[in-house]
């Protein structure tokens, strides 16, 4: 663990740091909270609290905080996959309402009918976790277009993984991109496997950031996303030129997830427990207290944790005790406008016929 | 009244739509310099400029998702595909995405966009040009599917789509774009979504058709049967595929006890196929005799004129199916 503190430590006074302290702060409690959400997200789906799918984003938090915080929030349209857990505590949906929508309860952010890959906030531009890999790199592509449209100088921010950049939709999507210089930033975070397979074994070019400048006119830059003042600065960059009419940007974040690809996958069987712990030493919560010990001093940290555990115990009090939805809920939000949607009394198959009504 | 052609009728509607709402925009392959493969889009990008009328890239999925993105942001995308054949690519967008997103999100987001292009068969086109794939979207719940069968129709229903909140898959026809028949000259014509349209009032024998069936099948043996056969025909068209307007469905059969049903899609799993089905269903004791469906030949398109015309349903396929379900030899 030294050897990170040393090589990466910067300078702690106020007069020196690169970020305001507060914001430096932020970030690391971001992260922690993350992480530590994520641990007991972990916990209840093996205690059967919920099932379905579970993607965990432990390891890879100093990706979502480095751009996040070099975004405007609010402004700036996120689109993400299916691992969104930590997006969804980034933009502002309350802990106990992303667990109660793990839990499956009404009280969901979702209403209990999205899910582990489905959570949004429209009033914070957060439009989604997606389920289809690659599927919604088009989706961002179109808000980066309304967004030149309508010059309103938001630009869409596109998460996917290493994986993604392999799928027809990524080329579709920034051969236009580039063409039209719409305001986007596509962030792949390679965690060096898409799934149980690595990068090495199904791309034909496995650097990805070096396959958008020669095809689509777009710079491709990779990051080390493990560390979030890095990931910070150099989204801050594409952000700029993405938002100005420099057109889009692609950015490859190397980065790591402790666990397996989900809760189904023990992620023995592609990898050796020795990569794993290589990895964790490069951790990225732990790499930004050793940037600037002063202002992480460790009984600092162990208050914090504690306040994050216990703001994460009662999200998951919240959640056990909310209720499941209505069943008339099954019926609501298939469309914005179609008055007369078959309602719970209305079943195709079991509706009887009225006569009386053609006489 | 004025006498136009289907294809001036979409032209006219996009026009007006684009002039009222700025958040509309069209785009597609060809739609812009080119003024369109079918020439629905003549003078769009001329009056509009680039800005709102795009070319895009050969690349189905992704623009069709572009506009899917674009109206979760509160934009009205019409998103022309060329060819229905070809948004078999962006299915994935359609029903993983556009389908979807509302409910996913707890009513958080909607998805006001219009996809559009002509269906079915187009003349000689072979296999993979001429397939009526209506029955992929209305199997989704989320979508709405519209299927006009006249000028009238399709300026109304176009409009329509345009303003509703959420994703209409709007269903043409190449041999339709020359069609003339009247259009009422209001102001803003404008026709409800899931509303039926009885094109021809009867008492005998209910046929539902859409789409190109009437014109093409239905229509030209509407003269033989009331005439030489004497059998009086009421012809209801959905117009919108879904939501299906049953009740002007099963309205019309408890008056005539008999039905035919002309769709241009294979037989298999079909609309024509559900529709069937739900009047069977809700409607078992109005039928005097079972239900005539008739759909293309379950075969892929062959090239040779005289096989693609046997394979269509025909206005002699009509007459004859009608006879049927009245007993007649």
């Amino acid at each position: 663990m030294s050897s990170t503190k040393e090589s990466a430590k910067r300078s702690s006074r106020t007069a020196e740091l690169p970020l305001p302290e507060e914001k430096l702060k932020e970030m690391h409690r971001q992260m922690l909270m993350i992480r530590r959400f994520e641990e007991k997200v972990g916990q209840q789906y093996q205690l059967k609290s919920f099932s379905g799918f579970c993607h965990l984003y432990i390891g890879q938090e100093a990706v979502l905080i480095g751009v996040t915080h070099a975004q405007e929030i609010g402004k700036d349209y996120v689109f993400t996959t299916y691992r969104n857990h930590g997006h969804a505590l980034v933009f502002g949906i309350p802990p106990k309402e992303i667990m109660a929508e793990l839990f499956m309860k009404a009280d969901g952010s979702s209403k209990g009918k999205g899910g582990s890959m489905h959570f949004y906030d429209g009033k914070q531009h957060y439009m989604g976790g997606n389920g289809i890999v690659g599927g919604h790199i088009p989706l961002a592509t179109g808000a980066a277009f309304a967004s030149k449209y309508r010059k309103e100088g938001a630009v869409a921010i596109c998460y996917m993984g290493d994986a993604a950049v392999n799928q027809g939709t990524f080329h579709e999507s920034l051969n236009m991109a580039g063409l039209w210089k719409l305001p986007a930033v596509y962030i792949a975070e390679n965690n060096i496997y898409g799934m149980g397979t690595a990068v090495s074994r199904a791309c034909a070019e496995p650097e990805l950031y070096k396959r958008t400048e020669g095809a689509y006119r777009i710079p491709g830059i990779r990051v080390n996303g493990m560390d979030a003042l890095e990931v910070y600065e150099a989204s801050k960059k594409a952000l700029e030129r993405a938002r100005s009419g420099g057109g889009p940007v692609f950015l490859e974040m190397v980065c790591y997830r402790y666990r397996g690809h989900s809760m189904s996958d023990p992620a023995t069987t592609y990898r050796t427990k020795d990569e794993v712990s290589e990895w964790q030493m490069k951790d990225p919560i732990e790499r930004l207290r050793g940037q600037f010990p002063d202002l992480f001093p460790e009984d600092y940290v162990k208050n914090l944790d504690k306040e994050i555990k216990a703001e994460v115990e009662d999200a998951i009090q919240f959640a056990k005790d909310a209720p499941f939805p209505e069943q008339s809920e099954i019926w609501t939000h298939v469309y914005a406008d179609y008055p007369g949607y078959p309602g719970p009394e209305v079943n195709p198959n079991k509706y009887a016929f009225d006569y009386a009504k053609f006489k | 009244m004025a006498v136009i052609t289907f294809r001036e009728a979409l032209n006219q509607a996009l026009m007006e739509e684009m002039e009222r709402d700025d958040q509309v925009f069209l785009m597609g392959e060809e739609v812009g310099q080119y003024h369109g493969a079918y020439k629905v889009s003549q003078g769009l990008m001329d009056k509009f400029g680039e800005h709102r009328v795009i070319d895009s890239p050969i690349t189905e999925n992704s623009f069709v998702g572009l506009g899917i993105g674009a109206a979760n942001v509160g934009m009205r995308p019409v998103i022309e595909v060329m060819t229905f054949n070809f948004a078999i690519l962006s299915l994935d967008q359609m029903v993983n995405n556009a389908a979807k997103l509302r409910y996913m999100s707890g009513g958080q987001f909607s998805c006001p966009m219009v996809l559009r292009g002509p269906n079915g068969a187009g003349g000689s086109l072979a296999a993979q040009h001429s397939q009526a794939l209506e029955q992929q979207y209305v199997h989704i719940p989320g979508l709405k599917v519209i299927m006009p069968s006249t000028p009238g129709d399709a300026k109304g229903l176009l409009k329509a789509a345009i303003r509703d909140p959420d994703p209409v898959v709007f269903m043409e026809s190449e041999k339709l774009y020359n069609y003339k028949d009247e259009v009422p000259e209001d102001e803003d014509y404008v026709l409800p979504i899931g509303k039926a349209h009885v094109k021809h009032a009867g008492t005998d024998v209910t046929i539902v058709t859409y789409g190109r069936m009437w014109t093409h099948a239905v229509k030209p043996a509407l003269e033989r049967l009331e005439g030489e056969e004497g059998i009086s025909v009421e012809v209801i068209d959905p117009r919108t595929l879904r939501p299906l307007d049953l009740d002007a469905i099963l309205k019309s059969v408890a008056k005539t006890h008999r039905m035919v049903l002309v769709e241009e899609s294979w037989p298999q799993a079909s609309v024509g196929a559900w529709i069937c089905e739900q009047v069977y269903a809700k409607g078992f004791d109005l039928l005097d005799a079972p239900i005539e469906r008739l759909s293309h030949l379950d075969v892929p398109m062959p090239y040779a004129r005289n096989l693609e015309d046997e394979i269509i349903p025909s206005p002699e396929d009509v007459v004859e199916a009608v006879k049927k379900v009245c007993y007649k030899r």
